[in-house]
């Protein structure tokens, strides 16, 4: 069903009893032609474009839990292009302006608000690097504006220009950025994907891959096995325990991040607002909960929970960019499980076994990514080969030396 | 998570950094790029037990490799690193 003003009124003159399900819930056929491991945002968005955009027969999305579940439903929901590097910048900036569509190509309302995104800076050299990454944005053909501490007022007056240690100087600020309501994305992916044909098949666990010579077969699941010609794979943190079944080792490691939910507040912050001189993000949801988050745990972990230091830390670089947040009471926290790359950056690439594809690497940036992440995964898939703004994000990178490290922390995937 | 370090006793993790594997060995000089490769790029990453180089930046500042389960954060040993068991031995 198509949803418009006409298809509201006409439900709601019947009492919205008549709303059909937004998609199916149907067992798995024995086999299909790409089968998608993950029924996250990014799993679902390639789902979605292989179906609508690609001519790659049958397409199935297995989900071990509840659909979008994972990261998808454990982000802080910012979406930005505000990259240096050009094997990255190109790939996000491809992402928010298919954002900028995406409410009209589902037909579902993402809620993608394009409040800006501010960048505080605190020293000479980091608004050096701050100039040197908005130039490389405008030259990329995305949006970025230098602020100075006049302009930092006006757009986030909340924020403690005078503090004692880490004085404010400025910020970048991408007006494009934003955020989105991050469950839509799911479901939108999802009812668009299987108003396209796609069977997404919910507690549906893979077990084991089978691969003979060399080539992926299918995979092994609670639900018996399912035939794949191709299979992609799209666990996010779980990604080492997809590639052990297939006998290879990533440059992954799991850790755990946290985020943070305030009680309600009337409207206090129109933007999004990071902390340059610790790690901290903070936004304002459309039901009034600050939205926060901060570094990863730093350990390796698949716990989905974190420890309170991280929370103290949060909290202290909140209080420090805001003071009075001092006040605020944190109605819940959890963690997700990101998939740490060695250089920060994604990986969406081909695997030694053939008909294998991965999709990984998102470190803690995948929100913003989902669109193109769907759309380039689905064009691997479908073509055997990158699409044009995602060649750089291949597995082979560090074996060659071509990383993209966008935070110069090198082989250390908790610094990223 | 708190780590019972064997100098200092049971303290707080937030005296600690983590640092991550280490079962992970540097190859000799001559074992060539694949070598290398694996040595600086790829990880084990398991779901369950590891072996992880930790940091008491805050307390004695000795390295230790703790062996914790990746699933539950529990600890099941912590000992010195320099007992020579960084080797991955």
């Amino acid at each position: 069903m198509n949803y418009s003003i006409f298809s509201l009124v006409r439900q709601a003159l019947k009492g919205h009893k008549d709303w059909p399900k937004v998609w199916r819930r149907i067992l798995p056929e024995p086999k299909y032609d790409v089968v998608i491991i993950g029924g996250g945002g990014h799993g679902l968005a390639t789902a979605y474009y292989l179906a609508t955009k690609h001519n790659v027969g049958r397409v199935a999305v297995l989900e071990k839990s509840w659909l979008g579940g994972g990261n998808i439903g454990r982000n802080t929901t910012i979406v930005r292009s505000n990259y240096l590097l050009a094997g990255n910048e190109p790939f996000y900036e491809f992402s928010l302006k298919l954002w900028e569509g995406l409410t009209q190509e589902l037909n579902y309302n993402v809620m993608f608000s394009q409040r800006g995104i501010i960048n505080l800076f605190h020293s000479d050299a980091q608004r050096d690097a701050f100039v040197r990454r908005g130039n490389s944005m405008l030259l990329h053909g995305a949006d970025a504006v230098l602020l100075d501490r006049d302009g930092v007022k006006r757009h986030a007056p909340m924020v403690d220009l005078d503090n004692a240690r880490f004085p404010v100087m400025g910020g970048l600020m991408q007006p494009r950025g934003g955020t989105a309501r991050h469950d839509a994305v799911a479901w939108g992916y999802a009812r668009g994907a299987d108003m396209a044909g796609v069977d997404i098949i919910q507690n549906c666990e893979v077990t084991g891959l089978r691969i003979t010579n060399g080539t992926i077969q299918g995979v092994e699941t609670n639900l018996g096995f399912i035939g794949a010609e191709k299979l992609g794979v799209a666990v996010a943190g779980n990604s080492s325990d997809i590639s052990r079944m297939a006998q290879f080792d990533l440059p992954i490691e799991s850790h755990v991040l946290q985020a943070f939910v305030s009680e309600g507040l009337k409207p206090f912050i129109d933007t999004v607002v990071t902390f340059g001189a610790g790690h901290f993000y903070i936004s304002q949801s459309d039901k009034g909960g600050l939205v926060l988050g901060g570094d990863l745990d730093g350990y390796n972990s698949y716990a989905r929970r974190g420890n309170l230091p991280t929370v103290e830390h949060v909290m202290e670089c909140g209080v420090a960019m805001i003071p009075r947040l001092k006040r605020l009471r944190v109605l819940r926290s959890w963690g997700g499980i990101m998939d740490m790359s060695m250089d920060g950056s994604p990986i969406i690439d081909m695997t030694p076994v053939n008909g294998l594809y991965f999709n990984t690497g998102w470190c803690y940036g995948g929100f913003k990514a989902t669109p193109a992440s769907g759309w380039c995964f689905a064009h691997l898939i479908a073509n055997d080969a990158s699409h044009e703004v995602a060649t750089g994000l291949r597995l082979d990178r560090f074996r060659t030396g071509r990383m993209i490290d966008e935070s110069g922390h090198g082989a250390q995937p908790n610094l990223h | 998570m708190r780590i019972h370090c064997p100098h200092c006793g049971l303290r707080s993790i937030e005296e600690f950094t983590c640092l991550g594997d280490a079962t992970i060995a540097r190859p000799d000089p001559s074992g060539g790029e694949e070598a290398f490769y694996h040595y600086v790029y790829v990880r084990e990453n398991p779901k369950g037990r590891h072996r992880e180089y930790w940091h008491h930046g805050g307390g004695c500042r000795s390295w230790l490799i703790v062996e914790r389960d990746t699933a539950t954060h529990e600890i099941s040993s912590v000992e010195a690193a320099d007992a020579g068991h960084g080797d991955g031995s």
